[in-house]
């Protein structure tokens, strides 16, 4: 008999990921008051660390990986299976069985594996010695090496946040870059043409080769296997040793086929509270999903489901499963943060409340975007949507209240250093064409579980993924269109 | 004896009976009161806002402007305290840059600073100290002269002008006829002197903050000269009329907790929350002004563009909604969010400063003092109503031991 009783209080609470949502998962679990077996399992050999400095502090030299390492909010008493990913998850008899073919039972199992890199294909050139990606630790001490070598030239794929941290430590650092970017300007997938054509004057002010409109066609490698140049799609030739290819990410979902959750490339739906669907909608009363690889309804954002991949809302949603594990369904909270997140680059901070993504139209608020420094507000048929501010982060949580309370766009303020008339601007997002969302197939669509009711989605997925060098795959076709909102 | 709070009273006499000077001690009972209605128009038509979340998101509210003066009242030139972007962003900037490189690494100084002023009271016999003239204001006004490049022998002239101006800052219908006579005298006194004081630094040049911000290199240029006397104001007023009440508060919650006191001596680490919790409990600073650029909806009303907003910081501290236990002194709350040093773009600059001076004063207070008491509990208060401490702070100890680390 293993029907799950989810009202009795667990006994074994088995966490899978032990980056920053596991960890943080875990912490919150013991405040909730949970005292018995908790497990955590990562597919890295590291204790838990924080991946926001691998792309700035890290590749500056500033700190090395070994200080990366997640401050502990308190003890958690945990068993710890490190270096081992999961390989498999049978939700009837609550078992979990690691790669290495150990099993773990749970009363209570959150979901935390998170997001990776998407690859350069190998046939294009991904395999060649010079490549990188830019996720873990280990991605970011070979980066580093790579670029203390000194190279002639870093290609950086991808003009989104990691690629624009990326390009703007190479410059630091002295080293010449290329960047290359499908759509017409940096960031324009996550912020918009308007904002991203500003970004595109940073970029070119600190010296960097950006090419908009333009994708990398090939890799090319000497004969021993050395990255010496790249084919962009305009014909012309790129000679560079070190290419970091920032162009998204994948959920971490392959060991999750068969579970019979509702799981594919671009994550694991669940609802409000954080728990987990089965693949014909129905929540499991044991399975929780927290972080960048959690997908849900978010109130303000109805009719789609959220995927934030933010430092802020992977702390929140772990807290927000942990307090569900271990309370009865009438005690649950439901988990619906306002969006937040910010980047690092060329000497500016950025930081973004709400979905830009939504919105299609943009006006300046405050500064001015040639001055470096200003707020603009991203409207959705009237209504305040997302708010970003560049080197100006301690006004921005004056909007946040607005934004949830779906304010009008566009706003009302009279700031001080506001011009004298709001302007609003066609927004200027890159809207994919259907065929292109699925035009890259994803090696992993195979060993997922088609949904029950596949339906087309009545619009092309809203994406606002770290780079818009390539969009994410669709491989099971989602019953409602998909909000992704990506970033470290 | 205080008044008591009637349960009829309106939010505006509850506002003035806090301001009243017989309930500077506590006037926390009367803000509770206040906080059962987070936002509140008062009957001279401007408003009030007592809520930790209101509070928070008014410092931050793109729709408010610092300038809460009235059109009569305007200076010549405004400091960076009421002075709005694009313009307070340059002068802040211009400060911070100067500021900031200075006070990183002062920690050593601040602590023999403290040590010295402490030792000029060292006792094997039961005595006396005044926390305030003996430690608690000394050693701001000390550290504060020595960055900004101010003779510390000034002190006599521009403490008693700062106490006199800081007054000021109060609410004008608690001010009487005199002292706001006595203010305007006061100004022009301050101007008289900061400008001989430019004028002589301009000629003795030299490496502190002062000769910083006249040799600025940046791209905005150094500050003209009202910007400089303005900021240089601002600078030794806050820097002398806030950290002495933080310390002096935060003396006070000590041997009110007997228990605390004994963990201080025994882990500085306590040190840091400790403080922050003085600055939640008891802040420095009860009270900021704003005004509204455009009507505002908040808690279920609307403040009107153009109307004038106090925001009571040291209520927002003690809301119920945002704290647990909102009336307890505790040291290990979590997520202690306080608003004492402000928020949004008018955080105060002299934050870290200040915690790092309150932190080590009262770090030495508790390994030095043997059996210390308050004489008089509560002590007499200043009269300042928004810069709110003890006017003397006397406690009676059995030794004043020297400095245990033996510097």
């Amino acid at each position: 008999m293993t029907a799950p009783d989810a009202v009795t209080a667990p006994e074994r609470i088995v966490v899978i990921g032990a980056s920053l949502a596991g960890l943080r998962a875990a912490e919150a679990l013991r405040d909730e008051g949970f005292t018995g077996e908790l497990t955590l399992i990562g597919d890295e050999p590291y204790a838990p660390y924080d991946r926001p400095p691998l792309s700035k502090a890290v590749l500056s030299g500033w700190l090395s990986t070994d200080h990366t390492e997640l401050p502990r909010l308190r003890d958690i008493d945990a068993r710890w299976l490190l270096g081992t990913p999961a390989g498999s998850l049978d939700t009837d008899t609550r078992t979990v069985t690691l790669a290495d073919g150990r099993q773990v039972g749970y009363d209570r199992l959150l979901i935390a594996t998170g997001t990776r890199s998407r690859p350069w294909p190998a046939e294009r050139g991904g395999a060649l010695h010079g490549v990188h990606l830019l996720r873990s630790r280990d991605d970011a001490d070979r980066l580093r090496t790579a670029l203390v070598a000194g190279p002639e030239r870093v290609l950086v794929i991808g003009a989104g946040f990691t690629g624009g941290e990326v390009a703007s430590v190479c410059r630091d650092l002295g080293l010449e870059v290329t960047v290359t970017q499908r759509s017409g300007a940096p960031l324009a997938s996550a912020l918009g043409g308007v904002i991203g054509g500003a970004a595109a004057r940073w970029y070119r002010d600190a010296g960097v080769d950006l090419r908009l409109g333009t994708t990398v066609h090939a890799l090319e490698g000497d004969a021993d296997g050395r990255l010496r140049r790249a084919v962009l799609s305009d014909g012309t030739v790129v000679a560079a040793e070190v290419a970091v290819v920032a162009a998204g990410a994948l959920a971490n979902t392959e060991w999750l086929a068969g579970s019979g959750l509702a799981a594919d490339a671009r994550g694991v739906a669940c609802d409000a509270y954080c728990r987990a669907l089965t693949d014909d909608g129905t929540p499991l009363a044991d399975v929780f999903v927290a972080g960048d690889i959690a997908r849900w309804p978010h109130p303000l954002y109805p009719g789609q489901l959220l995927r934030l991949d933010h430092w802020d809302n992977a702390v929140a949603q772990s807290r927000t499963a942990a307090h569900n594990m271990t309370h009865p369904p009438h005690e649950h909270r439901g988990h619906r943060p306002l969006p937040a997140f910010w980047s690092n680059q060329f000497g500016m901070n950025l930081k973004c409340l709400g979905l830009p993504a939504l919105a299609d139209q943009v006006v300046v608020t405050q500064g001015a975007l040639d001055q470096r420094q200003f707020v603009a507000a991203y409207g959705q048929r009237g209504r305040l949507v997302a708010v970003v501010a560049v080197d100006a982060p301690r006004v921005l949580d004056g909007y946040g209240a607005l934004i949830e309370a779906q304010g009008p766009f566009p706003p009302v303020l009279n700031a001080t250093d506001g011009p004298d008339r709001l302007e609003p601007l066609d927004a200027g997002f890159p809207r994919t064409a259907p065929a292109a969302v699925s035009r890259i197939a994803d090696p992993s669509a195979g060993h997922l579980p088609a949904p029950s009711t596949p339906l087309d989605p009545p619009a092309p997925p809203i994406q606002s993924t770290p780079s818009a060098e390539s969009t994410p795959s669709t491989v099971s076709t989602p019953s409602v269109p998909s909000v992704l909102a990506g970033h470290e | 004896m205080t008044s008591t709070i009637q349960q009829q009273h309106s939010p505006t006499e509850l506002f003035a009976h806090a301001l009243r000077h017989e309930n500077r001690a506590n006037p926390y009972p009367a803000y509770e009161r206040l906080l059962q209605q987070p936002v509140v128009q008062m009957a001279d038509g401007s408003w009030l806002a007592t809520g930790h979340r209101e509070i928070s998101l008014l410092l931050r509210d793109p729709r408010i402007s610092a300038d809460r003066l009235n059109p009569q009242q305007q200076p010549i030139r405004k400091s960076l305290l009421l002075e709005d972007p694009p313009r307070h962003d340059q002068l802040r900037h211009a400060v911070t840059q100067q500021f900031i490189p200075r006070i990183m690494g002062m920690r050593d100084h601040i602590d023999t600073l403290v040590t010295e002023l402490l030792d000029a009271h060292t006792s094997e016999q039961p005595g006396e100290l005044d926390v305030v003239a003996d430690l608690a204001y000394p050693l701001p006004v000390t550290v504060i002269c020595e960055l900004l490049g101010v003779p510390r022998e000034d002190e006599r002239l521009f403490g008693s002008l700062a106490r006199r101006l800081t007054r000021g800052l109060d609410p004008v219908d608690t001010q009487t006829e005199e002292e706001i006579h006595q203010l305007q005298q006061a100004r022009t006194e301050l101007v008289e002197y900061l400008e001989g004081l430019i004028a002589r630094h301009n000629a003795e040049g030299g490496s502190d903050l002062l000769a910083g911000l006249m040799n600025d290199q940046s791209p905005d240029g150094p500050m003209d000269a009202i910007d400089l006397r303005v900021t240089l104001g601002l600078l030794l007023i806050a820097g002398h009329e806030t950290t002495v009440n933080l310390i002096a508060n935060g003396t006070l919650a000590l041997l009110r907790h007997p228990g605390l006191l004994a963990r201080l001596r025994t882990d500085p680490d306590l040190a840091t929350p400790l403080v922050e919790e003085v600055l939640r409990y008891d802040p420095p600073v009860q009270m900021s002004g704003r005004s509204a650029l455009a009507d505002i909806d908040i808690a279920g009303t609307t403040i009107p563009k153009g109307a004038r907003i106090r925001l009571l910081l040291a209520a927002g501290n003690r809301d119920p909604r945002r704290f647990a236990d909102p009336d307890q002194f505790l040291p290990d709350r979590a997520d202690n969010a306080h608003l004492g040093f402000g928020g949004g773009i008018h955080y105060c600059i002299g934050a870290t400063l200040a915690r790092a001076e309150a932190q080590i004063a009262l770090t030495a207070l508790a390994r030095r003092l043997d059996s210390p008491h308050l004489a008089a509990d509560p002590p007499p208060y200043r009269e300042n109503a928004i810069l709110r401490g003890p006017e003397r702070l006397p406690v009676t100890f059995e030794r004043l031991l020297p400095d245990p680390l033996g510097k």
